[in-house]
C-alpha cells in the first residue's frame, strides 16, 4: 500500500521546505522529500543575501512578496533567520556604469516598481564609507538585507513539521506516473500517492521534469563564496558590482563574506564540488581594490554549493505543460534565497486553489519548449 | 631558499609534509628518477618527532635520545636523493584533480602534481576540561615543540595530566633537560589494562617494550605519578591551580604550567578537504583514511602515508612513506628501480607491532572526551559542550549542521580541535556510533591564507584583463 498525501513536495531547500510550510498553513497535508538532508546544497551555503536589487523584470512581483514575508519573518517561521535589513549597494565603478544604471532604474519607475534607487558620490560614501574613491555612485535597495542561509531553511523545514507537513530526509526519488486520479512518487523509501507534486528539486530537478516529458535545459552550477577572519566593524549594507563579479557582506561577527558568482566544478552525482582558485583570485583582487581595508584579512574558508542555472537566468515557476496537478519550482539561477518564502506562499495557493495573485508571468516551462 | 617563483607548474611527485613519511617517500621516488618536490611547512625538515634535526639547539644529545638524532639520517637521504625540498611551504588546498595550492613566504601557486603523498602526520587529541583554554595550560605537544626547536624549557611549578607514550616520553626529555615536575596526572583506567592484557605478549617482542619500560622507570624514580578520575585548570586570569580527583577524593596543586596530552590522531583536514573518504577507528578513537595496501585513497594518485594514515609512530611512517612511494615510482616510472616492496612490508609490520597494547592501554576514557556543561570545545568560537548537546538533543544529527547552528569549527583551526569532541558529543546524545555521525566536511584553504596571498596568484593574461580597470 502507497503512503498517501495531498501534495508531494520534491526537494528540501528552502524553496520546498517554504512550499510545505504554506500547503501547511492552508491545511493541506504535505509530504517533503529530500534526497540528503534541507538546506544540504545552495540553500544552507549560499551567501545569504536577501535581495530585491537589480532582479529580472519577471521575478520581482515575487521577491517583493518575499521581501514583505522576510520581514516578518520570526512571525511565519518563529526564528529571525539571522535576517537584517541595511540595504544592498549596486555600486558604480565608472560613469558609464552609472548611466546605465540610471536607465534601469527610471525603466522600473515607468513599470511601477520603485525599491530601486539611484545615489551620487556623497550617499555612497555615506552608505559605504570603505569604498575606494573611484567609484561614482550607485543604487540602493533599501529595504534589502542578509539572512543565515542554513538556519532560515532549517526554520522553515521546522515550522512546516510542526504545522502537519511530514518531512521524509535521505530519501531518493526514483520515478513519477500518473495512477488513476493521483500521481504515484516512487521512493528509496517506497511509494506515495498524491494528487499534486512540487518539483523544487534545485539543482536535480531537470531529472523530474525529465520524467514528465518535458526536459529543461538546465546546467548545474556551483557558485564560490569565501569568508575570511574577524574584521573590524567597516561596512553594512551587501555591496555587489555589475562589470565585475562580486558581491560582499560582513557578518555581525566581524567576518566577511566574499561571492559574485564564480563558479566551481560541480559533480552532482557526489555532492562534490572542486574550488577554482584562479578565479576566487580574481575575486581576492577585487576586494583588494574596492576595499584597502580588507587587504591584510585571512582567507579561512571557501566553498560552493550545487544550483541550477538555467539558459535566461530566471527560474522555472508555476504549473506543467504536460503533467496535470505537477508544478515546478526551480532553476532559480544563484539568485533563488530570497524568493523562498514568497515563492513557497504563491505555489502554495496556487495548488490549492489553481490560481495565484502574484504574476507569475515569463517564468513558465513553456518558454523551454520549440513551438 | 626556494621561493614561488621559482617552482614548476607542475610536477610528477608533490609529497605534503616534512616528517618521515615525507621524507622517505621524496627520497625514494626521488631516487628512482621521478620529479618529486617535497613541501614543508616547517623552516627545517623533521615534523614533529625530528623537529628540528637540521639545525637544533639542544646540544646535549641525551636529552632528547637517541630515537630522536635517527632523523637526521632521513633528512640526509632526502638531501642526496635530488628531491626538491621546499621549506616554509605552507599547501592550503589540495583536490581531487591533485591540484595542490600553496604558499611560500607570502607569495601563492597552485601546481599541477601527477601524484600526491599526503603526509602531514599527527595532531594531539583535543583534551577538553575545565579551564583548558586559560594561559598557563599548553599541550605536551607544544611545550615539546618549544623544546626541540627552541630548547625552551619550563621554569615554574609544572604538572602533566593525560596519558600515551609521549607523555612519558616528554617528561623524561623534560627532567633530562632540568625542569622540575610537581606531579604527573595520569588518566589511563585500570580497565584499560583488561583489554590491553591479550596483547602483551606482541607487545613484548616489539622495540618499544624495553624502551617503554626504560622511560617510565625514569621518570617514575623523579616525578609522583597520580591516578585520577577529573581533572580541571583553575585561575582567575591565568592557571593557578591544578584541581584533581584522585580515588573519589578532590585535591589542589599550584602550578604555572599545566600540559595536557592524550595521544595522537591522524591530521585529516587535507585528505578530507581533498575528498578522501574516511572511516571510524574505534580502538583509536579518532577518523582515518581508507587506504590500500600501498596507502593509496579513495582518491585515484592521491596516497597518505604516515601517522595520518593511523597511528603508528615515526619509524613505521618511513616504512609507510616507501611503500605509497614505490607505488608512485611504478605507476609514474614503471622501469625505475624501487626498493623490494615485500621486504618493506616486513619492516612495517615489525615497527607497527606492539601498536594495540598500547592503544588499548592509553584509550583516554569517555569522561575525558566528552566534556560537560561550561567547558569550552570549540576554542575559535567559543562554543561549550552543553550547547553542543542541547543542539544535538534538538535533533541536529552531524557536525555540518552543527556548524551552522553554533559555528563550532569554524574558526581558523578549522575543527582541528573541536571536531573528534563534537562528533563524540553528539553520538553520545543521539545514541549512534561515531561512523554514523561523521566528521566535519573541511573546506579549503586548510590553512588560512591572507587575501593578498591569493590575490597573487599568476592568473592568464585575458582573465587579468578582465578584471583590471
Amino acid at each position: 500500500m502507497a503512503r498517501t498525501a495531498d501534495v508531494v513536495v520534491i526537494g528540501g531547500g528552502i524553496h520546498g521546505c517554504s512550499t510545505a510550510l504554506h500547503l501547511a498553513l492552508r491545511g493541506l497535508r504535505p509530504i517533503l522529500i529530500e534526497k540528503d538532508y534541507a538546506g544540504r546544497h545552495a540553500s544552507g551555503v549560499n551567501a545569504g543575501g536577501v535581495r530585491q536589487l537589480a532582479r529580472d523584470i519577471a521575478e520581482i512581483p515575487l521577491s517583493i512578496s518575499s521581501m514583505d514575508l522576510w520581514e516578518h519573518i520570526q512571525e511565519l517561521v518563529g526564528d529571525d533567520c539571522g535576517f537584517e535589513s541595511h540595504g544592498t549597494v549596486l555600486v558604480a565603478e565608472n560613469d558609464e556604469e552609472l548611466a546605465s544604471f540610471r536607465a534601469r532604474v527610471d525603466d522600473l519607475r515607468l513599470k511601477g516598481f520603485t525599491h530601486e534607487e539611484l545615489i551620487g558620490r556623497d550617499e555612497l560614501k555615506r552608505l559605504v564609507p570603505a569604498v575606494s574613491d573611484h567609484c561614482p555612485g550607485g543604487v540602493v535597495s533599501r529595504r534589502d538585507g542578509a539572512a543565515d542561509p542554513f538556519r532560515s531553511t532549517q526554520a522553515f523545514r521546522k515550522r512546516a513539521i510542526e504545522k502537519g507537513a511530514e518531512v521524509l530526509e535521505g530519501v531518493t526519488v526514483t520515478g513519477l506516473s500518473r495512477v488513476g486520479d493521483v500521481w504515484r512518487v516512487e521512493t528509496s523509501d517506497g511509494p506515495i500517492d498524491a494528487p499534486k507534486v512540487v518539483n523544487a528539486a534545485g539543482a536535480w530537478a531537470d531529472r523530474i521534469a525529465a520524467m514528465l516529458g518535458e526536459p529543461v535545459p538546465l546546467t548545474v552550477v556551483a557558485p564560490m563564496l569565501m569568508v575570511t577572519s574577524r574584521v573590524a566593524p567597516f561596512i553594512q549594507p551587501v555591496v555587489i558590482l555589475r562589470g565585475r563579479k562580486l558581491s560582499f557582506k560582513q557578518l555581525g561577527n566581524g567576518t566577511v563574506v566574499i561571492g559574485g558568482g564564480h563558479l566551481a566544478t560541480p559533480y552532482r552525482d557526489r555532492n562534490e564540488t572542486v574550488i577554482d582558485w584562479e578565479k576566487l583570485s580574481l575575486s581576492a583582487r577585487t576586494v583588494w581594490e574596492l576595499f584597502p581595508v580588507m587587504r591584510q584579512a585571512t582567507i579561512v574558508r571557501a566553498w560552493a554549493g550545487i544550483e541550477a542555472y538555467m539558459p535566461d537566468g530566471i527560474p522555472v515557476v508555476g504549473p506543467s505543460s504536460t503533467s496535470e496537478g505537477v508544478y515546478h519550482q526551480f532553476g532559480f539561477s544563484t539568485h533563488g534565497f530570497q524568493l523562498g518564502p514568497g515563492t513557497g506562499a504563491m505555489m502554495a495557493e496556487l495548488v490549492a486553489t489553481g490560481a495565484t495573485n502574484v504574476p507569475i508571468d515569463g517564468l513558465g516551462i513553456t518558454r523551454f519548449q520549440s513551438r | 631558499m626556494t621561493q614561488a617563483s621559482d617552482l614548476a607548474s607542475s610536477y610528477e611527485l608533490v609529497v605534503i609534509g616534512g616528517g618521515p613519511a615525507g621524507l622517505a617517500a621524496a627520497s625514494l621516488a626521488a631516487r628512482a628518477g621521478v620529479q618529486t618536490v617535497l613541501f614543508d611547512e616547517n623552516p627545517g625538515v623533521g615534523g614533529q618527532i625530528y623537529r628540528g634535526i637540521t639545525a637544533n639547539p639542544v646540544k646535549n644529545r641525551s636529552i632528547l635520545g637517541e630515537d630522536y638524532w635517527a632523523g637526521a639520517a632521513l633528512a640526509a637521504e632526502v638531501k642526496a636523493s635530488g628531491a626538491l625540498v621546499v621549506n616554509g611551504a605552507t599547501v592550503w588546498s589540495l583536490d581531487q584533480t591533485k591540484l595542490v595550492g600553496v604558499s611560500i613566504a607570502g607569495k601563492a601557486r597552485l601546481i599541477q602534481a601527477g601524484r600526491v603523498i599526503i603526509a602531514t602526520g599527527s595532531l594531539e587529541r583535543p583534551f577538553p576540561v575545565p579551564g583548558w583554554t586559560l594561559p598557563g595550560v599548553m599541550t605536551a605537544g607544544a611545550a615539546q615543540t618549544a623544546l626541540k626547536a627552541q630548547g625552551l624549557v619550563p621554569s615554574g611549578r609544572t604538572v602533566l595530566a593525560g596519558c600515551g607514550p609521549l607523555l612519558w616520553l616528554l617528561a623524561a626529555q623534560m627532567l633530562r633537560a632540568g625542569a622540575k615536575i610537581e606531579a604527573i596526572l595520569d588518566t589511563s583506567s585500570r580497565i584499560n589494562w583488561l583489554r590491553a592484557l591479550l596483547f602483551l605478549p606482541d607487545f613484548m617482542l616489539s622495540p618499544y617494550w624495553s624502551k617503554g619500560l626504560k622511560l617510565l622507570r625514569e621518570v617514575k624514580a623523579k616525578v609522583p605519578v597520580i591516578r585520577i578520575e577529573s581533572v580541571e585548570a583553575a585561575g582567575k586570569s591565568k592557571l593557578e591551580e591544578v584541581v584533581y580527583v584522585t580515588g573519589g577524593e578532590e585535591r589542589r596543586v599550584r602550578a604555572d604550567l599545566l600540559l595536557l596530552h592524550h595521544g595522537v590522531v591522524p591530521n585529516v583536514n587535507l585528505a578530507n578537504a581533498a575528498g578522501v573518504a574516511h572511516r571510524w577507528n574505534e580502538r583509536q578513537l579518532c577518523f582515518e583514511p581508507i587506504l590500500d595496501a600501498d596507502f593509496g585513497s579513495s582518491v585515484p594518485g592521491i596516497a597518505v602515508a604516515g601517522d595520518g594514515a593511523g597511528i603508528a609512530g615515526g619509524t613505521a611512517a618511513a616504512e609507510r612513506g616507501r611503500i605509497a612511494a614505490i607505488a608512485a615510482v611504478r605507476a609514474l616510472k614503471p622501469g625505475g628501480s624501487v626498493a623490494d616492496p615485500q621486504t618493506v612490508r616486513q619492516s612495517l609490520q615489525r615497527e607497527e607491532m606492539g601498536r594495540f597494547f598500547l592503544d588499548w592501554l592509553y584509550r583516554p576514557a569517555d569522561s575525558f572526551r566528552r566534556p560537560e556543561g561550561d567547558t569550552i570545545v570549540c576554542r575559535c568560537e567559543e562554543v561549550t559542550a552543553q550547547q553542543v548537546r542541547d543542539m544535538a538533543a534538538m535533533g541536529c544529527e552531524g557536525p555540518n549542521q552543527m556548524k551552522a547552528f553554533l559555528r563550532c569549527g569554524m574558526g581558523p583551526c578549522q575543527g582541528r580541535l573541536c571536531g573528534l569532541t563534537v562528533t563524540e558529543l553528539i553520538a553520545a546524545e543521539r545514541h549512534m556510533t561515531p561512523s554514523d555521525v561523521g566528521y566535519y566536511r573541511l573546506r579549503p584553504p586548510v590553512k588560512p591564507i591572507m587575501l593578498s596571498e591569493l590575490a597573487s596568484l599568476p592568473i592568464a593574461e585575458a582573465e587579468r584583463k578582465a578584471v583590471e580597470r
